[in-house]
């Protein structure tokens, strides 16, 4: 339909309407829209602030060193304890995670958008949105059963390890990566792959020289994505990482993320005690890595160069 | 239309303000919830302990029956959210498996303490270690990491591996109080539910955790260990010959009225502690034949 006739159409329908119904048609859509982006907003404030009170409250009303906090690798709850080897556990299973997934993901992106565009997509997508409705849970329960065992019978160690967190992690991450990916390689333009495929390019050579370098920023976006989902993921991987405070000495040693103590501490703990505070501490690093992620993503798509 | 969208501005701030209170109030309006022991309505809020839940709540199931124009509602949450909320009155009873007097931020002077059963737990350790009996010298070598291998302790050529309790869990601090004599154990898998540890001890070779004593079936997925020669059983810890046991405890803020002491004095009652409580793998708290004080002091009863 041509613009023309368009506003023709549009004209026409809001003609036959008296003009007050109208007026409060308008007022009536534009209060649910703005109370719905007021609600959000205001849910993001205060979890924001009342993480900060609580979290802070670490620093400032029990006076532990924040700098102790950070960087101590002991933790029992009282005002000693130091979250460092949670942090580098979440950081190791984040960054190891994507790095199993990404390649993964990235590759049935490809596959999806520029191979098999028909049955890829009748197949890998109802893949995926399977993958994404699995709870985290059943992806714990299949990692206790199945992956930490084949970790301890056949390369060693308890099983329990960061190694099967990575897996289950990176399993449950690799559909955010990979439609992330997709969406962003369809929004290639076409005549930049025809401008490959006319100066004689193989479709691999397309693949590999155009389309993915112009895609590259969407798929850090797409990857930095799925690591944000792995930062804060909890229960699966509480389920196979062990829980060992303490910093891993290899891939298949055991380790504990920020997420897993709080789950495992939380109930134990009375509400303002010294132990109760360092979790909600816990919890404030995990909502600043969120930012972080949040402002990275940021950064890389304004870098986006089609 | 200007009313409209001042009453816009307001429905959105009235919602912003409720969303922040809602979240910030943890602290400040805990106070109105609580108080009515129910006696009028009839309901009342029993919470805490994790491990509790399946006897309190089954105690209130049989209870409702017998009586159904009362409400129970038992929640979980963990004994530290149990003693949190019934000292801030938001639960009519706080179940939790230690003493109150055990936590610093909670008011032990204010509550009462209810011992509606008492749970015995040993060491649980995987078949092939080869053990059955440790001396308690020797548990506190395996569980401080000062031995590392069972043929060490006269078990088979097995690496040890410990699985812990998360710290303030009830279960940890009974095993380390009267199994390890106060001792920390060293680092090890952490895990909070008993059926996990179970899993976690009977799949890996050389695994030991502790248990309570419903968790051991005859299945033997599980070795139960004895110490000093003491068998881990109901009989022994009623006669205070086997150390690791604890309370479960039900506080209330002050002494239970209405509805809240019939619960109770329900649950101290015969007909449960001599069949829901040992159905539920708990020993009655009525049968035991020694007595232990917030201290950890034992004395005949």
């Amino acid at each position: 339909m041509s613009k023309a006739q368009n506003n023709e159409a549009v004209t026409h329908r809001l003609l036959k309407k008296n003009r007050s119904s109208a007026k409060r048609n308008e007022r009536t859509g534009k209060i649910i829209v703005f109370t719905s982006a007021a609600i959000i907003i205001a849910a993001t404030i205060a979890i924001t602030l009342f993480l900060g009170y609580k979290g802070l409250k670490t620093f400032f009303v029990f006076d532990i060193d924040i700098w102790n906090f950070l960087t101590s690798t002991t933790w029992d709850g009282t005002s000693e304890s130091g979250a460092f080897s949670f942090i580098f556990g979440s950081f190791a299973v984040t960054f190891l995670a994507a790095l199993f997934a990404a390649p993964i993901g990235i590759g049935s992106a490809i596959f999806m958008t520029e191979i098999a565009k028909k049955w890829g997509q009748k197949v890998l997508q109802p893949v995926i949105e399977i993958l994404v409705g699995i709870p985290s849970v059943v992806y714990g329960l299949i990692g206790v059963t199945v992956i930490v065992p084949l970790i301890r019978n056949h390369i060693g160690g308890l099983g329990f390890s960061l190694l099967a967190g990575m897996i289950v992690v990176g399993v449950m991450i690799l559909p955010t990566i990979t439609s992330i990916s997709a969406d962003a390689i369809k929004a290639i333009p076409i005549d930049i792959k025809d401008a490959a495929y006319g100066l004689g390019a193989t479709r691999w050579q397309t693949i590999y020289k155009v389309i993915i370098p112009a895609a590259l920023p969407s798929l850090m976006t797409a990857i930095v994505f799925g690591m944000a989902r792995a930062f804060g993921e909890a229960l699966a991987i509480q389920m196979v990482i062990g829980n060992v405070k303490g910093l891993p000495d290899s891939i298949t040693d055991q380790a504990a993320t920020l997420t897993s103590i709080i789950t495992l501490d939380m109930p134990h703990t009375t509400y303002g005690s010294v132990h109760n505070s360092l979790l909600w501490s816990l919890g404030l690093i995990l909502l600043v890595m969120s930012y972080v992620f949040i402002i990275i993503i940021r950064v890389v798509s304004s870098r986006r160069k089609i | 239309m200007k009313t409209f969208k001042v009453f816009g501005l307001l429905f959105t701030l009235v919602l912003m303000i409720g969303v922040l209170a809602a979240c910030g109030g943890s602290g400040e309006n805990n106070e109105q919830a609580g108080g009515d022991s129910g006696e009028s309505s009839g309901s009342i809020i029993v919470g805490g302990s994790s491990a509790m839940q399946p006897l309190i709540g089954a105690a209130a199931e049989q209870f409702m029956s017998e009586n159904p124009e009362v409400q129970i509602e038992v929640q979980g949450g963990g004994s530290g959210t149990g003693l949190s909320e019934v000292a801030s009155g938001n639960f009519d009873i706080g179940n939790a498996d230690y003493f109150a007097e055990s936590k610093d931020d909670i008011p032990a002077d204010e509550l009462v303490d209810h011992k509606v059963a008492v749970v015995g737990m040993t060491a649980a350790v995987h078949p092939e270690a080869g053990v059955d009996n440790l001396s308690k010298e020797d548990l506190k070598k395996v569980f401080t990491g000062e031995v590392k291998n069972w043929s060490e302790v006269g078990g088979n050529d097995q690496e040890i591996t410990l699985v812990n309790r998360p710290d303030g869990s009830g279960t940890r601090a009974t095993f380390n109080e009267f199994g390890l004599d106060g001792k920390t154990p060293a680092e090890g898998i952490t895990e909070d539910s008993s059926n996990r540890v179970k899993q976690i001890v009977a799949d890996t070779p050389g695994a030991i955790g502790y248990l309570a004593f419903s968790y051991f079936d005859d299945e033997g997925t599980v070795t139960p260990l004895s110490i000093d020669g003491v068998e881990p059983s109901d009989e022994n810890v009623q006669t205070g010959e086997f150390p690791i046991w604890a309370y479960q405890h039900s506080y209330t803020k002050g002494e239970p009225e209405g509805l809240t002491k019939e619960f109770l004095d329900y649950m101290m009652s015969e007909d449960i502690q001599n069949n829901l409580v040992p159905a539920q793998g708990y020993i009655p708290a009525t049968e035991m034949k020694v007595e232990r004080d917030a201290e950890g002091n034992e004395t005949d009863k």
